[in-house]
């Protein structure tokens, strides 16, 4: 194939009808980062093995890096810019931001995508399933405590309950 | 505790991170996020060997090489090394080679695709000269690879005579070795830079980095110029723990050239491989321990050998070996020490800075040899311990006197109690004698991480921080401290606020950038809170004091009145500006000739336990669940302390059972993350985290250092607790499954 020949896609991005040309060997992550100027979708490895750079395709968490872009064609992708609407942040927003969960912050938007998945599946997850659901997105700072108790939190507030976390999750054992 | 917190309104109180809402969003800009106009990639071609002599560099077919830019060591406009500790290090290999995946050709074009092509299509005909690739081997000079001796660094740590102790008749004396390996920082955004350079407007460089000015040191030797000629500006940075502290230099610089050279912008953006094998990682390790205790179990000398593997440059080695060594002797008063250390040239690339800096290693070997001599008095680990803990008043093996009100046993007795430590040892000791093949284990590690820069080290630094407060009353600090993910610009905001009364929103905190804040010092060695936020406490007590000064601010103030005064002093006087430059605590002493003396202002003192299973189908250990109690004098953010505790417990977990570099010829073999094993979700085990807060009187509202302490215990503890579930006192890290198998096959049967 010609190098230079682009490749043209129609989607929905974050909600909205897209559209865009590239060249047909980029994988989605460099459509959205390169042609689509979200750079709010990272990359740790471009090989599948971090999770870093999740998006939603149809509501499902894929890995960017090892899905091409012309396979986005006529579906629905959802990434980091698209979590908070008008009314404000998406609760998984609100407590990783605040409980500690994004520390460094560069695995934080596969991690919301990938819990965003989750909770549309079980909106009552264990500790084990939050485990589970995570495990294929790493993160170095947090230990990943932190994150299971953002998942736990908003899943909570989703449901409607009124909830802060514990004063262990956030004092320690006293 | 608690009263402390209730009498202060910010520090003590998990505030909202300064820039979480950033990282929500996707709205924080990390390096790769960037692109300037007519920006250009490049890309770095490295040698393939570990040792040798390079006789011919040649451009293959099928690039368009008119098209790319090709920068050489013949290029470089400065001095053709890394400034850091010595000049040893070159930005590229000319000559020769010294380590797999050294620099020697930069490549940059618009196409990143056909840059790689292109750096695929060089080829470095080396000419191969005999490696060094183990401390053993560099010890015993089998070949000289670096100096005179193959040493970067030696030092001797003498407290009483051991000598004298050895043939005396009422000692036991206790012979170890221990190794640990290296390990890799693996922060998630790969290292990446991008520069602007030309001779009218010098060199900009804007980098995911610790240590700006480590960078801008380095800008002005590699292109001789003048230092306002040199900007650098850090941008959001995914996660450093120390592999971002020297590396950027290099990258930094390599970009640079490539800029210089083809007067484009120019990205470079390490893919994850390249990260891994070419960057620094934690160093290797070598450890043997001879301890002379009483019948009565108290520690009468401790004779240590500590050696550590550099790699094949300088770098940082001699202070990473320089806090292992202060840290060797651990928690306990012996009245006769003597610590030999030293670091070694191999033809392995330069290890470098990660998270605890020397100390883990040092601290594991220790640990081991601790549990071991218990074994050998027959009395318990933790009553081995009680009898040795150091007291206030008493002296570290560098004569430094503890003035801090320490107590180990009471946090011993602590960690014991919030983990169940006792039940759980008899427990596991009965369960074990089944026939079950699961097998449990429960162990312990007590240990201290000294804060802030070894011995005078703060004194050369001499940081300096700036605050300015606007016509409006929002108070910006300017410091060189990067934020990486450990919540500085958090608890920067958090101590000003708290300083000056006023409300955390108040407070920002501005980026670090070379040309608007001054040398705060580099962002390491558990400093960053406890020395340069001690500056930003006393820069924000000067901003009032000038405002009270002149009249313009009551000694009681509302935040109005604040604002008043700040938008009457800079409309009279301009700019609202107070600086504050590190002074040491007074008794604060030290002597680098000796390696005597007060080491750091302060430690954090801990007690971490660990509980493991071990499958002895599988040989697959696993930690079950893991209590880290530590005093850390006050703790300015809750949140963050606990994040900074469970995070280096979590790559504690990966040092000791997960993360194995294979070393092949010098190289690492395994430079992914499928076959470099660091923890997942589901390999952590839950963290409970417990603070003892007592106040340090020279460090911001009491706090002391955090960051690399929790590094030190997790595989110490972890392997104690293996001891325990397997009969088998492992003395090296990491411990894989295989090792398992080797040693516990014939016992399954």
């Amino acid at each position: 194939m010609n190098g230079k020949q682009k490749a043209h896609i129609e989607f929905t991005l974050n909600g909205e009808r897209a559209e865009v040309a590239f060249a047909p060997h980029k994988t989605l992550l460099e459509v959205l980062r390169e042609d689509l100027s979200l750079t709010g979708t990272k990359h740790g490895c471009e090989l599948g093995e971090c999770g870093t750079c999740a998006v939603l395709l149809d509501g499902r968490s894929v890995l960017s890096c090892l899905v091409l872009g012309l396979d986005a064609e006529g579906r629905s992708v959802q990434t980091v810019e698209g979590l908070a609407d008008a009314a404000g942040l998406h609760p998984l927003q609100e407590t990783f931001a605040d409980t500690g969960a994004a520390q460094c912050g560069y695995c934080t938007p596969g991690f919301l995508l990938v819990a965003k998945e989750l909770l549309a599946h079980n909106d009552n997850p264990s500790r084990e399933e939050i485990k589970e659901a995570l495990s294929g997105n790493l993160c170095r700072c947090t230990g990943y405590i932190k994150i299971y108790e953002a998942v736990e939190l908003a899943a909570a507030r989703m449901r409607g309950e009124e909830m802060e976390l514990p004063r262990e999750a956030v004092y320690g054992l006293e | 505790m608690s009263e402390a917190r209730q009498q202060s309104s910010i520090v003590g109180r998990p505030v909202p991170r300064k820039e979480g809402r950033a990282k929500v969003t996707g709205a924080a800009r990390y390096v790769d996020d960037l692109t300037l106009p007519g920006m250009i990639y490049g890309a770095t071609v490295r040698s393939t060997v570990a040792r040798g002599r390079i006789k011919n560099i040649t451009f293959g077919e099928g690039v368009p090489w008119d098209e790319l830019t090709v920068v050489t060591a013949r290029d470089i406009p400065g001095a053709n090394a890394v400034a850091l500790i010595l000049l040893d290090q070159p930005y590229l290999a000319s000559e020769f080679v010294n380590h797999p995946e050294e620099p020697i050709v930069l490549l940059a074009h618009p196409d990143k695709h056909l840059v790689e092509r292109a750096r695929r299509a060089v080829l470095v005909e080396i000419e191969p000269l005999p490696p060094v690739f183990t401390i053993e081997e560099s010890a015993a000079k089998k070949e000289i690879v670096w100096g005179e001796d193959n040493t970067f660094k030696s030092y001797l740590v003498e407290k009483g005579n051991v000598d004298e102790v050895w043939s005396r008749d009422d000692v036991l004396i206790v012979e170890g070795e221990y190794r640990t390996g290296a390990q890799e920082q693996l922060y998630i955004e790969t290292n990446g830079v991008v520069a602007v350079a030309n001779a009218d407007e010098g060199v900009t460089v804007w980098g995911s980095m610790q240590c700006p000015y480590y960078v801008h040191k380095a800008l002005i030797k590699l292109f001789d110029l003048p230092e306002e000629k040199i900007r650098v500006i850090q941008t959001e940075t995914g996660g450093g723990f120390g592999g971002k502290e020297e590396y950027p230099s290099m990258i930094a610089g390599h970009a640079a050239l490539l800029a210089w050279k083809s007067g484009q912008p120019v990205k470079i953006i390490y893919d994850r491989a390249e990260d891994m094998a070419a960057t620094t990682k934690r160093h290797p390790s070598l450890t043997r321990h001879r301890t002379a205790v009483t019948r009565d179990g108290k520690l009468a000398a401790q004779e240590i050998e500590f050696t550590v593997d550099g790699g094949a440059y300088a770098t940082l080695s001699a202070v990473v070996l320089s806090r292992g060594t202060i840290h060797a002797a651990g928690p306990y008063y012996c009245p006769n020490v003597r610590i030999n250390a030293r670091a070694v040239a191999t033809n392995a690339p330069p290890h470098g800075a990660f998270r605890g800096f020397g100390a883990p290693q040092s601290i594991f070997a220790l640990e081991r040899q601790m549990d071991k001599v218990a074994r050998a008095l027959d009395l318990s680990a933790e009553e081995f311990r009680r009898r040795n803990f150091i007291r206030e008043g008493e002296t570290t093996a560098t004569e430094q006197i503890i003035r801090e009100k320490v107590d180990m046993a009471g946090l011993l007795a602590r960690a014991f109690e919030l983990s169940g430590y006792e039940e759980k040892r008899g427990r596991f000791a009965r369960e074990n004698a089944g026939r079950g093949k699961v097998k449990r284990g429960i162990g312990f590690a007590t240990f201290m991480h000294g804060a802030g820069f070894t011995g005078s080290g703060e004194v050369f630094l001499q940081s300096i921080v700036g605050c300015e407060a606007s016509s409006d009353g929002r108070v910006h600090i300017l410091a060189a401290s990067t934020e990486i993910g450990q919540g500085t610009n958090t608890i920067f905001a958090q101590i000003a606020a708290e300083a000056l009364k006023l409300d955390y929103d108040m407070v920002e905190v501005s980026r670090p950038d070379t040309a608007s804040v001054p040398n705060s010092g580099p962002t390491v060695a558990s400093r960053t809170c406890m020395i340069v936020g001690k500056l930003v406490e006393s820069a924000a007590l000067g901003l009032r004091q000038t405002l009270q000064g002149a009249g313009l601010l009551a000694e009681v103030y509302t935040a109005d009145e604040w604002r008043e005064a700040c938008r009457r002093h800079t409309e009279r006087h301009g700019a609202l500006k107070s600086f504050s430059q590190y002074k040491a605590p007074p008794d604060v002493v030290w002597d680098d000739g000796k390696y005597r003396g007060d080491a750091y202002g302060a430690f954090a003192w801990a007690v971490y336990v660990a509980e493991v299973s071990v499958d002895l189908v599988t040989y697959d250990a696993r930690v079950e669940d893991f209590v880290a109690v530590q005093e850390v004098g006050r703790v300015i953010h809750p949140v963050l302390a606990a994040g900074q505790i469970e995070g280096g417990v979590a790559q504690g977990v990966g040092y000791a059972l997960y993360e194995r570099v294979a070393w092949r010829e010098g190289r690492m073999a395994n430079s992914q993350m499928t076959n470099y094993i660091m923890p997942t979700a589901l390999d952590v085990p839950p963290i409970r985290v417990h603070f003892e807060e007592t106040p340090y009187p020279y460090g911001p509202a009491g706090a002391k250092g955090i960051g690399e302490l929790p590094m030190d215990g997790p595989a110490p503890a972890i392997l104690s607790a293996v001891e325990q579930a397997t009969g088998v006192a492992f003395t090296h890290i990491p411990l894989m499954p295989e090792d398992l198998m080797k040693e516990l096959g014939d016992a399954r049967d």
